[in-house]
C-alpha cells in the first residue's frame, strides 16, 4: 500500500439536478484508517456527494481517486469492486428475506441452489470479528432498527469493503444502540477500515470524528479539518452560515384546564400488530406535551387515534366529549387540529392550489362556503391573508401545493390548521427535513398557540426540540410510555434509558 | 356426469390457465404487473395453429407460438420499465393490440385443419387406479410437462440464487440495485418468460386443448381468469395449479350438467329450457370476480405473497423505493 495516497481523494466534484446544483466543486480526502464526518444540514449535498463515491450518481465533472488510482464508477458494482460499502440511511433490505439472503444478494454465490448453512456459519464469523452480532437465518422485518443497520454494514463487510460510507447511520436508533455503533466503527478502523459518516448532528463529529468536512448548499465550507481546536460553534456556524440560537424562549404561565384526555388506549399497527399498549396522557390547556422516542414506537398511530384515523380500544375525550373511533370531522368539529407526519400524503392535496389546500378543513363555513357553493373569490382573498401572514413564500395563491419547497408547505399547513383557533393540537415531526430557518418559524408558531391557550401535543423524533419546547415530555417505546418527566428537571441520560425500552426507575 | 370424465377434462383446460398463470407470476414476481395475458394468449393461439398449418408441424406451431408471446411482452417491458409508464394502461393496451394483430392476421384460419398435438400415455403411471386414466393417460406433452413445470418453479422461486434475485427485484428494487444486480435487466427477462408462456398456453388451446381457431372465442377470456389465479394464488405455483385445474374442472362440469334430461331424479331445468344455461356459462368469470375480491381483501389485510414493488417503476435514487 502506498503510504502517500489516501483512501479516497475526490476533487472539485460538480453534480447538478435539474434546477439544482447539488455539488459545486467539492473536494474530499479520505485517509486510511480514520473516522471522517462529512457535516451539513438537509440539502447541504452530502448525500449526493457519497452516492457519487458509491457509483449510484456520475458526476458532471470533477476526479475521484481509490488509493491514487482515477476510478469513475457507472453502477454500484464498479464501486463495490474499488472496496467501497455504502451504509445507506434509507436501509436497501429486503424485508421478506433472511439476513443471509440479504448479504449474498448481488454475489455470485452460491452457485444455484441455496443451502445457506455454509453462508450462516461464514456471516457468525464476521459478526464475532467486529462485534455485529444478529441471527443470520431471521428473515429482515422480525429484526429491530438497530439490527438492521448491522446487516447492512455486514453487507460491505461480507463484499471485503475497506471504506465504508454511513449515511446518517444515527438517526434511527437509540441512545444505547449509537453507542454501541460508535464502538463498532472504532473497532473498524482498529482493524485497518476507513469510514466517512454523514451527519448533521454536532456532538456526534466531536465524539467520534477524526477529521471533519463541512458542506452548506453544495459547497465546502471546512475541508478536513483535523477535530483538534474545532469548537462546536465554530462548525455550527460553518454549517449554517451564521450564529445559530440552541435555545428557545420559552415564557411561563398557568396552565388552564384539562383540554384532552386518553386513557388505557391500545391501538393496532398497519400489519396487525400491537402499536400502543394502555396508552394514557392528558394535556391541558396552555401546555405542550412532548412525546420522545425512537422513530416507529407508535407515534404516527398516537397522532392516528387522537385525530379519528386509526381505529383504537380505550377513551379518547376532547374537553370531555369522548371522540375515540368517531369519524375525523367530530375531532375537527371539537376544535382538534393535525399536522401529520407525511406532507405530501396526508397534509396537503400538492397537485391542488394554495387556495384549495387551505380552505379543505373550512370550506362550508361562511363566507367561503354556504354547505353547497364556494366562494372562490373570498376563498383567495382569505388565502392570501395567511399566505402574507405566515409568510409564505410563493408565486401566488393559485400555485400548485406541491411546487413549494418543504418549510414553504409545512407554513401552509400550519397556516391552515392554526388560523382555526384549534384547541388541541396535534403535532407530528413539524420540522423535519427543513431548514434552520423555517424551523424556528415553526416552534415560534407552535409556542404562540401555547401562549393562546391551545393544548398541544407535540410527536417528535428530534429529542432536542422535544426538550426545548415541551412543559412535560413523554417518553414512549414500544408503544407503551415508559414514563412522564417535567421539562424544569430533565435527566437526559434517564430520558436515553427509557427511549431504549428500559422503565423509569423510581427512587 | 362422470367424475372420471370431469378431472381428465379440468386438468387439460386447467393446464391452460397453469402456464399462463405461472408466467404471470414470474413476471409479477419481477414487480412489473402485466394485464396484457389475454392478448397474447390470444396471439400465441393463433400464430401456433397458423404456423401449423403453413408448415405442417404443430411443434413448430408451439415455437413460434411462444415467440410471438414473448415479443408482444418485451413491448409492455419497453413502455414500464424503460419509459417508466403506467404499467395497468400500457397492460390494457397490451390486450387490445395482441387481440387486434390475431384477429387480423389470423383471418381465413377458421375451418381450416393444421396437423395437432399428438396425446400420448404415460407408462406405470397410467394404471394407478382411478387418477391413472384421469392424470396420465390421453394428455399432451404439454399437460404433462405442467405437472413438473410446478414443482420447478417454486423451487426456482424459493430455493436459488435466480430465483432469490428475482424476488428482491420485485419487493424492494433499489436494494438490489446497489448490490450491483440488473433491476431493468432482470424486469425484461422476467417479462419476456411470462409473455413466452402465455404465448404457449395459447397455442395450448388451438392446437390441442380444444383444438380450431374461432377468432377471440378462442381464449374467450381465459387470460383475466388466469391474472385473476395468480392473486388468488398468491403468488405460489402450487395454488395456482390447483386453481387452475379447479377452474378447468368447473368449466367441464357446466357442459356436463347441461346433458342429461334428468338431474338426482329431478327434470334437469338446463335441459328444458337451454337459456338457463346462460348463467351457468358465466360461472368461472363470476368466480374470478369473487376470488380477486375476497383474494385481494386477504392480501390487504396480511400483506400475503404479494410483491411490494409490484407496479411501481423503478427509478434509480429516487428516495422512498
Amino acid at each position: 500500500m502506498n503510504s502517500t495516497s489516501p483512501a479516497v481523494e475526490m476533487k472539485d466534484i460538480v453534480i447538478e439536478f435539474p434546477g439544482v446544483l447539488a455539488n459545486d466543486h467539492v473536494n474530499l480526502t479520505l485517509q486510511e484508517g480514520e473516522i471522517h464526518a462529512l457535516l451539513g444540514e438537509n440539502g447541504a449535498g452530502k448525500s449526493t456527494l457519497m452516492n457519487a463515491l458509491a457509483g449510484l450518481y456520475k458526476p458532471a465533472s470533477g476526479t475521484i481517486r481509490v488509493r491514487g488510482e482515477l476510478v469513475s464508477f457507472n453502477s454500484p458494482r464498479d464501486a463495490i469492486l474499488k472496496g467501497i460499502g455504502m451504509v445507506h440511511q434509507h436501509f436497501m433490505l429486503v424485508p421478506t428475506q433472511t439476513v443471509t439472503e440479504n448479504i449474498l444478494l448481488g454475489l455470485n454465490e452460491p452457485r444455484f441452489v441455496m443451502s445457506l448453512n455454509k453462508f450462516d456459519q461464514k456471516i457468525l464469523d464476521l459478526e464475532e470479528k467486529y462485534g455485529l452480532f444478529v441471527d443470520p437465518t431471521t428473515k429482515i422485518w422480525q429484526l429491530s432498527v438497530g439490527e438492521q443497520q448491522r446487516v447492512e454494514i455486514l453487507k460491505t463487510l461480507y463484499r471485503g469493503a475497506n471504506i465504508l460510507i454511513m449515511d446518517e447511520p444515527t438517526a434511527v436508533l437509540s441512545p444505547r444502540e449509537i453507542d454501541e455503533l460508535m464502538e463498532t466503527m472504532r473497532s473498524m478502523t482498529d482493524q485497518g477500515k476507513s469510514i466517512i459518516f454523514i451527519t448533521h448532528k454536532l456532538g456526534e463529529v466531536v465524539d467520534i470524528a477524526d477529521r471533519v468536512t463541512v458542506l452548506r448548499k453544495g459547497v465546502v465550507t471546512a475541508e478536513g479539518e483535523s477535530m483538534k481546536g474545532v469548537t462546536k460553534k465554530d462548525l455550527a456556524q460553518r454549517m449554517v452560515g451564521r450564529e445559530v440560537i440552541f435555545t428557545v424562549e420559552r415564557e411561563s404561565h398557568e396552565l388552564g384546564d384539562v383540554v384532552m384526555e386518553m386513557t388505557d388506549v391500545s391501538a393496532l399497527n398497519n400489519r396487525g400488530l400491537p402499536a400502543l399498549k394502555d396508552v394514557s396522557l392528558s394535556v391541558r390547556s396552555g401546555e405542550i406535551l412532548g412525546i420522545a422516542g425512537v422513530g416507529g414506537n407508535g407515534q404516527s398511530e398516537l397522532a392516528e387515534v387522537i385525530t379519528g384515523l386509526r381505529k383504537c380500544s380505550g377513551k379518547i375525550f376532547i374537553q370531555g366529549e369522548e371522540i375515540s373511533n368517531q369519524p375525523p370531522i367530530k375531532a375537527i368539529n371539537r376544535g382538534v387540529s393535525h399536522i401529520p407526519e407525511d406532507r405530501t400524503a396526508v397534509g396537503t392535496a400538492p397537485s391542488l392550489s394554495l387556495t384549495d389546500n387551505t380552505i379543505m378543513k373550512g370550506y362550508k363555513k361562511h363566507p367561503i362556503g354556504d354547505g353547497w357553493r364556494i366562494n372562490f373569490q373570498v376563498a383567495q382573498k382569505h388565502t392570501s391573508k395567511l399566505k402574507d401572514k405566515y409568510n409564505i413564500i410563493a408565486p401566488s395563491v393559485n400555485t400548485p401545493a406541491g411546487k413549494l419547497s418543504g418549510g414553504n408547505l409545512q407554513k401552509l399547513i400550519l397556516a391552515r390548521e392554526i388560523n382555526c383557533e384549534p384547541r388541541f393540537l396535534v403535532a407530528m415531526q413539524p420540522t423535519r427535513g427543513l431548514d434552520v430557518g423555517a424551523i424556528e418559524d415553526i416552534r415560534a408558531l407552535l409556542l404562540e398557540q401555547r401562549s393562546h391557550g391551545a393544548a398541544i401535543l407535540l410527536i417528535s423524533e428530534e429529542l432536542e426540540e422535544v426538550l426545548s419546547l415541551s412543559d412535560r415530555i413523554a417518553v414512549i417505546s414500544e408503544g407503551k410510555i415508559m414514563g412522564i418527566v417535567d421539562s424544569e428537571d430533565v435527566d437526559i441520560d434517564k430520558i436515553g434509558m427509557m427511549m431504549a425500552g428500559m422503565q423509569e426507575i423510581r427512587e | 356426469m362422470n367424475f372420471e370424465i370431469i378431472l381428465h377434462a379440468g386438468i387439460a383446460t386447467g393446464s391452460v390457465l397453469l402456464f399462463a398463470a405461472i408466467g404471470e407470476i414470474l413476471t409479477e414476481r419481477s414487480g412489473i404487473l402485466n394485464l396484457g395475458v389475454e392478448g397474447m394468449m390470444l396471439l400465441g393461439a393463433m400464430a401456433g395453429f397458423g404456423t401449423s398449418l403453413a408448415t405442417n408441424s404443430a411443434w413448430l406451431g408451439v415455437a413460434v407460438a411462444v415467440l410471438a408471446g414473448g415479443l408482444l411482452s418485451l413491448a409492455h417491458g419497453l413502455v414500464t420499465i424503460h419509459f417508466q409508464a403506467d404499467q395497468v394502461v400500457s397492460g390494457l393496451s397490451l390486450t387490445f393490440l395482441g387481440t387486434g394483430l390475431a384477429l387480423v392476421l389470423g383471418e381465413g384460419l377458421t375451418g381450416q385443419t393444421p396437423p395437432l398435438l399428438l396425446d400420448y400415455n404415460i407408462p406405470v403411471l397410467q394404471s394407478i387406479p382411478f387418477l391413472g386414466p384421469a392424470l396420465f393417460q390421453d394428455h399432451g406433452l404439454l399437460v404433462y410437462a405442467g405437472y413438473l413445470l410446478t414443482p420447478f418453479t417454486w423451487f426456482y422461486i424459493q430455493k436459488t440464487r435466480p430465483g432469490m434475485h428475482l424476488r428482491a427485484v420485485g419487493e424492494k428494487p433499489a436494494a438490489a440495485d446497489t448490490l450491483g444486480v440488473n433491476v431493468y435487466g432482470l424486469r425484461y427477462l422476467y417479462v419476456f418468460v411470462g409473455g413466452c408462456l402465455a404465448g404457449l398456453s395459447g397455442a395450448l388451446i388451438s392446437l390441442s386443448v380444444s383444438p380450431g381457431w374461432y377468432s377471440s372465442q378462442t381464449t374467450s377470456g381465459q387470460g383475466w381468469i388466469a391474472i385473476a389465479l395468480v392473486i388468488f394464488a398468491q403468488w405460489n405455483p402450487f395454488r395456482a395449479a390447483l386453481g387452475g385445474y379447479l377452474f378447468g374442472m368447473l368449466r367441464r362440469l357446466i357442459l356436463d350438467l347441461q346433458g342429461p334430461r334428468l338431474l338426482f331424479g329431478l327434470v334437469n331445468p338446463l335441459y328444458v329450457n337451454s337459456n338457463y344455461s346462460f348463467f351457468l356459462i358465466m360461472t368461472p368469470y363470476i368466480l374470478t370476480i369473487i376470488a380477486l375480491i375476497f383474494g385481494s381483501r386477504a392480501i390487504a389485510k396480511k400483506r400475503a405473497g404479494s410483491p411490494s414493488a409490484l407496479g411501481i417503476p423503478y427509478i434509480r435514487g429516487e428516495r422512498g423505493q
